[in-house]
């Protein structure tokens, strides 16, 4: 029930690449040169890996780049640069491409902060906190995972239809609705990435806290999640990537042009008769919209290694 | 001991969040949904009872997601398993008393000298021109002002309102006029009919005006009947299959039908129906052959890469790390809507550069070609890098050992590395094929489940289950959002079947201390 609503823990591929990482020992300082001796073909071939990763990525750049900007003329390797696509694209006013791109931050980014709080508050009860049906509900929780929420899709829209007819603010095209319906995925298997690391946080310090005198409210806000801080980091970053490719969602909810996503916006316009001339823009608009999940990938690397391998390996 | 100020914040988050409550509880009411209104209701109380009192601790961490989990995830679990159960579609949408209602505002003739109404299409405040629903602001020749919808006919208060010199709105509080090239966007419009309390209806005629006519359709409750005066003799329409038919052709009805359970009909039908059924099987197969071949695709790819860089003689291991993961860290829609472009027959680099004329995307074999090539695209980069950490993770002597039993280096490979490699990364490629079999996005936005060259039109070649019910509802002229529901339940019971052995496997589940 998770892959629409909460679409990190779904795409294991994310979570599970970096805990492995990390699992790794660090390498042994070459004995011999890396070039000669015997791996030069390990180098040949891993040229031909590269090559066969990077040619889509070039084919963007050069497509986004083409002076002509139309399907037929883009090519695999830039022929000249131009701006013109990306000034196509930014002064098309029925394809507003920054109030698409402005609607995938805020539905990530809001989206993302919502889920990290729910998840820390679950995540806290479950590791700190002794109640009944506490192992029953961890299951509970990894087992919604194991059916996409997206099969309920056809109810999410009647739902959020009914709920437009009432609160025209958070029914269906609208960037809240969408999000409330994200947030109904925010506990899953984030719970148990959080409690993972929450577990490793020494209870002595949460009884020393008690002994103090501080409420678990207290103990909570002002000791745990600094502690913990890490992890909310690599979560929030697991479900803003996860939200900000979401599309089925996105594009049975948001059917306005102004209240479209980047996933959704630009899937239409590789629609219709001129998807071919649209082409060069579109590719633009596709170089353009990688790059925050790309930067924010670049710059939080170390952090999501370090916060996975302590939730993953206790 | 809580301090003031600490209990004073607890109080405002309390008071806020139950006023928030009940302003939607509020609204709710206005738009006559009691179920909404109890729910509200419960919730408001449920959070009092957690938050206001010193008990229930855990509870008050557990239940902002639990709200949210219960209402926009468990709740429609339930409720598709609920629609499944009916035939709501086109033609099905509202409840009997509304067809009766409706079919009656339709059938309204245009009486001769009655004089006609101004009329202003408008939707709405707040909602979309293209998709709200229509609303008439219509001026009498007295200038008495009113707005109707399907649900009938009010009277609108003058305030705020603007006319035009011939009495045609141009503003009113509330409402969003369309401008005329909006309304003509709106087919729907010349279908729409405003019940009046007296039987009769009113219906647009043109763009900018409308009359109000006698209905030619009576409703006789105690027999059930609708009779149609317009024909000679009058016909008379009797409740069949949640539609009005014709007593003497069972071919002739309405259109309007209403909302009905049908028991387990959708269910037999997939069962049943040969060309859904052979469509589904057909459907269902391909979508295991995907997520089995893109699973093993990747896997061997990123293994292979994986095996390659794995010599501690080999520098910029870090470089080739951070770009082979590239694939990776583009947004999804980005890679799947490249390589469309990329697949065109032709103009895309792949047939240009290869020099090859095939129709990628519009025969069955290249559909799926196309896809798998994506996927393992998209795919191997996560290989690699689990590979990666698990070869690691291997200890060195173990191979040693190998080597100096005499066994080279295939042997190793085989016996040795496969197998521990196989046990760190089985479950990563279990849940990497429960990902990929509902892997929505890549179909849709490469191949959206075509090419469409079966028998049922409705089924594509490189659909998936979950392609497939998403088409059912939300793209056809007809949607069928019963039948679609219960295509999602059966992939629901796919998928548990499927999971079952791998979830047992799960050690997870026994680690919760």
């Amino acid at each position: 029930m998770s892959t629409v609503n909460a679409p990190v823990p779904t795409d294991p591929r994310l979570e599970t690449r970096v805990e492995s990482e990390t699992g790794r020992s660090t390498p042994s300082s070459p004995k011999r040169s890396g070039l000669g001796g015997r791996v030069w073909w390990r180098h040949a071939l891993g040229l031909v890996a590269l090559a066969w990763a990077l040619f889509p990525i070039l084919f963007i750049w050069s497509a986004a780049t083409n002076p002509s900007g139309t399907l037929n003329t883009a090519s695999l390797w830039p022929s000249g640069f131009s701006t013109a696509n990306f000034n196509t694209l930014f002064s098309d006013s029925s394809r507003p491409f920054w109030t698409w791109y402005k609607n995938s931050m805020i539905i990530s980014f809001v989206g993302a902060i919502g889920a990290v709080f729910i998840g820390a508050c679950a995540a806290f009860a479950f590791s700190r906190l002794r109640f009944k049906g506490r192992r029953g509900g961890m299951m509970f929780l990894l087992l919604t995972t194991f059916f996409p929420a997206l099969l309920a899709i056809v109810a999410m829209y009647i739902i959020f239809a009914g709920i437009g007819d009432a609160l025209p603010s958070f029914g269906l095209n609208t960037l809240t609705g969408l999000i409330l319906a994200y947030l109904g995925g925010a506990l899953g298997a984030n719970v148990w990435l959080l409690k993972g690391y929450f577990d490793t946080v020494p209870r002595e310090l949460d009884e020393a806290a008690i002994v103090d005198g501080a409420s678990h409210v207290r103990i909570f806000f002002t000791m745990t999640l600094r502690l913990v801080m890490p992890i909310l980091v690599t979560v929030f970053m697991l479900v803003f990537v996860g939200l900000y490719g979401e599309f089925m969602l996105a594009s049975v909810f948001l059917t306005d042009v102004e209240t479209q996503t980047l996933g959704v916006g630009l899937y239409g316009m590789t629609l219709g008769n001129n998807a071919n001339e649209l082409f060069g823009p579109f590719a633009a608009g596709a170089l353009l919209g990688s790059i925050p999940v790309m930067l924010l990938y670049l710059a939080f690397q170390k952090q999501l290694v370090g916060g996975l391998t302590t939730g993953s390996v206790k | 001991m809580t301090k003031p100020i600490a209990l004073a914040i607890k109080w405002v988050l309390i008071v806020a969040t139950l006023a928030g409550i009940l302003w939607i509880a509020a609204k709710l009411a206005a738009a006559g949904n009691v179920t909404a209104v109890v729910v509200a209701g419960l919730v408001g109380m449920g959070v009092l009872a957690v938050y206001a009192t010193r008990r229930a601790v855990p509870l008050k961490y557990l239940v902002p997601g639990l709200i949210f989990m219960a209402l926009f995830q468990l709740f429609p679990v339930l409720y598709t398993a609920n629609l499944s159960l009916t035939n709501y579609g086109d033609g099905h949408l509202n409840t009997k008393e509304e067809s009766i209602s409706d079919i009656i505002a339709q059938s309204v003739r245009e009486v001769p000298n009655t004089p006609r109404y101004k009329m202003s299409v408008a939707t709405k405040e707040g909602d979309s021109a293209d998709t709200g629903d229509l609303v008439l602001l219509l001026t009498k020749p007295d200038g008495s002002t009113f707005v109707g919808d399907k649900s009938g006919l009010k009277p609108l208060g003058a305030a705020g309102i603007e006319k035009t010199p011939v009495g045609k709105i141009t503003k009113a509080p509330g409402y969003t006029i369309l401008n005329a090239r909006q309304v003509n966007a709106r087919k729907e419009l010349q279908k729409l009919a405003v019940p009046t309390s007296d039987g009769g209806g009113v219906k647009p005629v043109g763009l900018s005006e409308a009359f109000e006519g006698k209905s030619t359709v009576t409703y006789d409750a105690k027999a059930d009947r609708l009779t149609d005066s317009s024909t000679q003799p009058p016909t008379v329409y009797e409740p069949r299959d949640a539609r009005w038919v014709s007593t003497k052709d069972a071919t002739q009805s309405f259109p309007q039908g209403w909302k009905e359970n049908i028991g387990f009909s959708n269910y037999t039908r997939i069962l049943t129906d040969d060309t859904i059924r052979s469509g589904f099987i057909k459907i269902f197969i391909w979508n295991v052959v995907f997520a089995v071949v893109s699973v093993l695709s990747t896997f061997l790819l990123g293994m292979l890469i994986a095996l390659l860089f794995n010599d501690p003689r080999l520098r910029g291991k870090g470089i080739y790390r951070s770009l082979l993961i590239l694939p990776y860290a583009l947004p999804g829609f980005v890679t799947a809507l490249v390589w469309k472009g990329m697949f065109n027959q032709d103009y895309g680099i792949i047939n240009q550069t290869l020099g090859l004329g095939i129709d990628w995307l519009g025969t069955d074999f290249g559909a799926k070609a196309a896809i798998l090539i994506t996927n393992l695209w998209l795919g191997f980069p996560y290989m690699f890098i689990v590979c990666t950490g698990a070869l690691q993770s291997i200890p060195q002597d173990v191979r040693e050992a190998a080597t100096i039993d005499g066994a080279n280096a295939f042997r190793t490979l085989r016996s040795i590395i496969m197998p521990l490699l196989l046990v760190a990364v089985g479950p990563l490629l279990l849940a990497s094929f429960a990902f990929n079999f509902n892997n929505f996005g890549l179909i849709y936005l490469l191949t959206k489940g075509g090419p469409f060259n079966g028998a049922d039109t409705s089924i594509g070649s490189s659909d998936l289950l979950i392609t497939y019910a998403y088409r059912l509802a939300f793209s056809g002229t007809a949607p069928n959002y019963g039948f679609a529901a219960a295509v999602s339940v059966v992939i629901f019971l796919l998928v548990a079947l499927m999971s079952i052995p791998g979830f047992r496997r799960t050690k997870a589940l026994e680690e919760v201390n």
